[in-house]
């Protein structure tokens, strides 16, 4: 016999430190029969042994070090229920130490119990936390006043608590839906309303739990999809290509048209797949599946893939954010981070810090260089290549992200908008490289006219273990014997063509190519180079960093680019020799090799 | 969804961020019932397939039958299986059974060190071969990156404090205050050369989810967990000189069910059964601080 399906809801529970958080939840779980049989007593009779008060809170701070300390390090998960439905509560710790431990447990929560306690009244982590849940985007927050016993049972204190509080909300765009009065020690307003506090009718702090309600219209939202992987299990005899993630947002059939982003390459759906599930035609919002598409492309884990009939996701490199930053050491210019956003994953840098906040205070510092530990900043931030995103006011779950500073989650953010920018880091990079660089005065004309051509980089692309440098090495040969001056870069890129979205160094093997190229062709030479699984973007800055002179490429395999033209495709390299015979006529018709008839 | 469907979605979510990120992963299997689901999991994450090659422990001490059911399903699954063991130790007999070791020593020796230099790599691995059926000893292995563990926060105090992604230190410890922060479905994927992470995605399953999964999905399992005629069964399942069934009548999952969600065991503790927990009040974290699962 099966019971209908129960809803579930995460909940975190978060204020200043000492605010009575723990005790809360104690007596959250104890007055709804939430405890495994003989917790209560366990935890008693160990305080009796240790001859200290009892208290709540001690069923969550199940660590040694917690109890030692009297405060919560780390937000712990409880397992509660009420008539109603299924609850994951989050203790978050108040501590201003471990205010990444905080983050962590609100971020995971839809709704917020904020404590303030009713002697001590309203502190600064009251109001850091207060303005970090609008950031994570939590919307439902209910204000409990805590430790009513120790103030009397008082409604001018009450009153005058909620007032300064809900002013301070007001001032960050939050409205919570109720202020409650409470002790949780004595039990006041958590189950039933107390009779200590006739003055207070509301709602108890159970009552507003329950009426706490789910984001309904994520499945209304336009279709978002970050690509987690692309799997084919081919060893096992399974010959599908499978799409998988899971949708933030919005909903789709078989059939539908997609677009990935930012690659902008266009499939459609031809199936939803599973495993020990009846056959789909429909996913929506929440769900971790997979797709085959009717055309194959060629994406990388990480593009987001739309729907075509739906509003699409923003491209771009340049991000105006909101950052707060959790990491010991401060957030600053020219040090290459790592974005995650949605399924993506990329280098990263600070380009502009507009403004710090102090969000405790709400006091703004438009003077400042860097982002330090507990800051919040509005700041631009610039990709290595395009990245797609929403606004986090429109669509949360693409419109947020992480930083990573040498191997740790240092800073989370959502996306104000998106910036366009006549710069970038590789432009700024050329400028200053030809701001500094004294000309000779023999001008390219002339070498050209010397060395009987037109210098150029010619690029082999495609894919690992085409056979290209082999192709590379066969074309130097060739143009060298008939006396043109040409170079092949015989330097393996290789090992660096694993991972090649989360590889720390691809990035800077390609701006060296970039640099070197521009040294040779500079100096009058063909350069001939080999690269494997090159992109536009990737093409776009060998490109900036080559200029003057241009570039020809010869893709080997499938051409996986999206807009760059291939000069010349070789779908495979059976014949090395006429595949030189076909370069060399290309480079003669666009006249890079010059060839004079007197 | 439901509270399953969503349960179920996240721990896809988290299988799959592990495949993407880790290229030496590994998943532990007990042969129990959380790390069963775990393994019917990847096979959902992975559209029936196990890409992720699965670790058992073995302390010499488990229960015939375990090994029997894990031979069974590791063969019809065509599952990539490895098996560690603390054979000095077992040699020596530094063992509780053998009178030389507490519990907690002992599940030190035969679990802990076993599970570490299994994982590292500095200790022989047994691996199941497919084609003889026998497991081959393969000595030098590398050292695996990412360990996914059944590890569920209702269990007791110190797993409620988990993150979904869990950094380990070279020696295995688990630092509980200075844990990374986890924001968003954002884990760490990211670790220094020899360090390792542990993965936990059923982290938000409760012991009733994982029966009411079970039963949902109909996923085969052990036998010990049912009352087969003696009026006891186990509800966890561990070594057999610290494991001892409880009294129960329930003969298949659905009864399992109902014993969890309104009869005798609805808030009794799962671990109750368990005797290595009630040596030291904090005996678990103890283990857990210095590698245990």
């Amino acid at each position: 016999m099966n019971k209908p399906a129960r809803e579930q809801m995460n909940i975190v529970v978060i204020g200043h430190v000492d605010h009575g958080k723990s005790t809360v939840i104690g007596r959250l779980m104890a007055d709804t029969q939430s405890l495994p049989e003989g917790k209560l007593e366990q935890v008693k009779a160990r305080c009796a042994r240790d001859a200290r008060p009892f208290e709540y809170a001690f069923l969550l701070d199940a660590l040694k070090d917690e109890q030692a300390q009297g405060i919560t390090i780390d937000s712990a998960r409880c397992f509660f229920r009420s008539a109603k439905r299924e609850y994951i509560i989050i203790d978050a710790p108040g501590h201003i130490e471990f205010l990444r431990n905080m983050i962590s447990g609100a971020a995971r929560a839809e709704a917020a119990l904020l404590i303030i306690d009713a002697k001590e009244g309203v502190q600064e982590n009251s109001r850091r936390h207060g303005y970090l849940l609008s950031m994570l985007g939590i919307r439902q927050v209910a204000v409990c006043i805590n430790k009513m016993d120790l103030a009397d049972y008082s409604q001018d204190v009450f009153e005058s608590i909620r007032d300064e509080y809900r002013a301070f909300l007001q001032q960050i765009g939050v409205e919570a839906l109720d202020f409650i009065p409470l002790s949780a020690r004595e039990g006041d307003n958590i189950v039933a309303n107390s009779e200590r506090m006739p003055w207070y009718t509301g709602p108890t702090t159970l009552d507003i739990v329950d009426s706490f309600t789910k984001e309904q219209d994520t499945i209304e939202k336009p279709f978002r999809f970050p690509v987690q992987d692309i799997y084919k299990f081919t060893e096992s005899g399974d010959d599908r290509r499978i799409v998988a993630g899971r949708i933030e947002t919005g909903s789709i059939n078989v059939g539908d048209e997609v677009v990935f982003l930012p690659s902008e390459k266009r499939s459609q759906i031809a199936s939803i797949e599973g495993f020990n599930v009846p056959v789909q035609t429909r996913a929506f919002a929440g769900q971790s599946t997979g797709f085959t598409l009717t055309e194959q492309v060629y994406i990388n884990p990480g593009e987001l893939m739309c729907k075509t009939s739906d509003a699409p996701a923003q491209t771009g490199t340049h991000l105006a954010v909101n950052i707060f930053w959790m990491n010991r050491q401060p957030m600053i210019y020219n040090k290459k981070y790592k974005i995650k956003l949605a399924g993506a994953r990329m280098p990263v840098w600070l380009r502009e810090v507009v403004n710090v906040l102090d969000a405790s205070e709400l006091t703004t510092n438009s003077n400042r260089q860097q982002i330090e530990r507990h800051d919040v900043a509005e700041c631009v931030l610039e990709t290595l290549k395009p990245i797609a995103f929403d606004l986090s006011t429109e669509i949360a779950q693409t419109g947020r992200f992480v930083i990573i500073d040498n191997y740790e989650i240092a800073g989370g953010g959502v996306v104000l908008k998106a910036v366009e920018s006549a710069t970038n880091r590789v432009t700024e990079r050329v400028q200053q490289r030809e701001q500094r660089w004294q000309r000779s005065t023999i001008t390219p004309d002339v070498r050209s006219t010397r060395y009987n051509q037109r210098s150029t980089l010619v690029l082999i692309c495609g894919p690992v273990h085409t056979g290209k440098e082999n192709l590379a090495k066969a074309l130097e040969e060739d143009l060298f014997q008939s006396g043109r001056y040409v170079y092949y870069l015989g330097l393996s890129n290789s090992s660096l063509s694993m991972d090649v979205a989360e590889s720390g160094q691809r990035d800077e093997y390609i701006r060296r190519l970039g640099e070197v190229s521009h040294l040779f062709t500079d100096a009058g030479l063909i350069l001939i180079a080999t690269i494997s699984d090159l992109d536009d973007y990737e093409l776009e800055t060998i490109n900036t960093l080559n200029q003057p002179s241009d570039f020809r490429i010869i893709n080997v395999g499938p051409n996986r680019f999206g807009r760059a033209n291939v000069d010349l495709q070789l779908d495979e390299l059976n014949d090395i020799p006429a595949a030189v015979g076909q370069i060399k006529k290309l480079l003669t018709t666009q006249r890079y090799l010059i060839e004079y008839y007197l | 969804m439901d509270q399953l469907e969503t349960l179920e979605s996240q721990s896809i979510f988290i299988l799959r961020e592990a495949y993407r990120s880790f290229k030496n992963l590994v998943m532990l299997w007990s042969i129990g019932k959380d790390s069963t689901v775990l393994l019917w999991l990847a096979r959902k994450a992975f559209f029936g397939h196990a890409p992720i090659p699965l670790m058992h422990i073995d302390t010499s001490y488990k229960i015939p039958e375990m090994i029997e059911y894990r031979d069974r399903f590791a063969r019809e699954w065509k599952l990539n299986l490895i098996v560690g063991q603390n054979v000095e130790a077992l040699k020596a007999k530094q063992t509780f059974p053998d009178g030389n070791a507490t519990r907690l020593q002992c599940c030190g020796r035969l679990k802990s060190e076993a599970l570490k230099h299994t994982l590292s790599g500095e200790w022989p691995r047994k691996v199941l071969n497919h084609e003889t059926g026998q497991y081959d000893v393969v000595e030098g292995g590398e050292p695996f990156t990412g360990v996914i563990v059944g590890a569920r926060a209702d269990e007791e105090g110190s797993r409620s404090k988990e993150r979904y992604f869990s950094p380990r230190d070279q020696h295995s410890e688990w630092d509980v205050g200075e844990q990374p922060p986890e924001l968003w479905n954002q884990f760490k994927t990211d670790f220094a050369p020899g360090t390792h992470v542990r993965i936990h995605p059923l982290l938000d399953w409760t012991e009733l989810n994982i029966w009411e999964y079970i039963e949902r999905e109909n996923i085969p399992i052990i036998g010990l967990y049912f009352d087969r005629g003696e009026g006891t069964r186990y509800r966890s399942l561990g070594c057999f000189p610290c494991t001892s069934p409880v009294e129960s009548t329930a003969k298949n999952v659905s009864e399992i069910v109902e014993e969890l969600r309104s009869g005798k065991f609805s808030n009794i503790a799962e671990r109750s059964g368990r005797a290595q927990d009630k040596e030291d009040f904090s005996g678990l974290e103890t283990l857990r601080r210095d590698g245990y699962m």
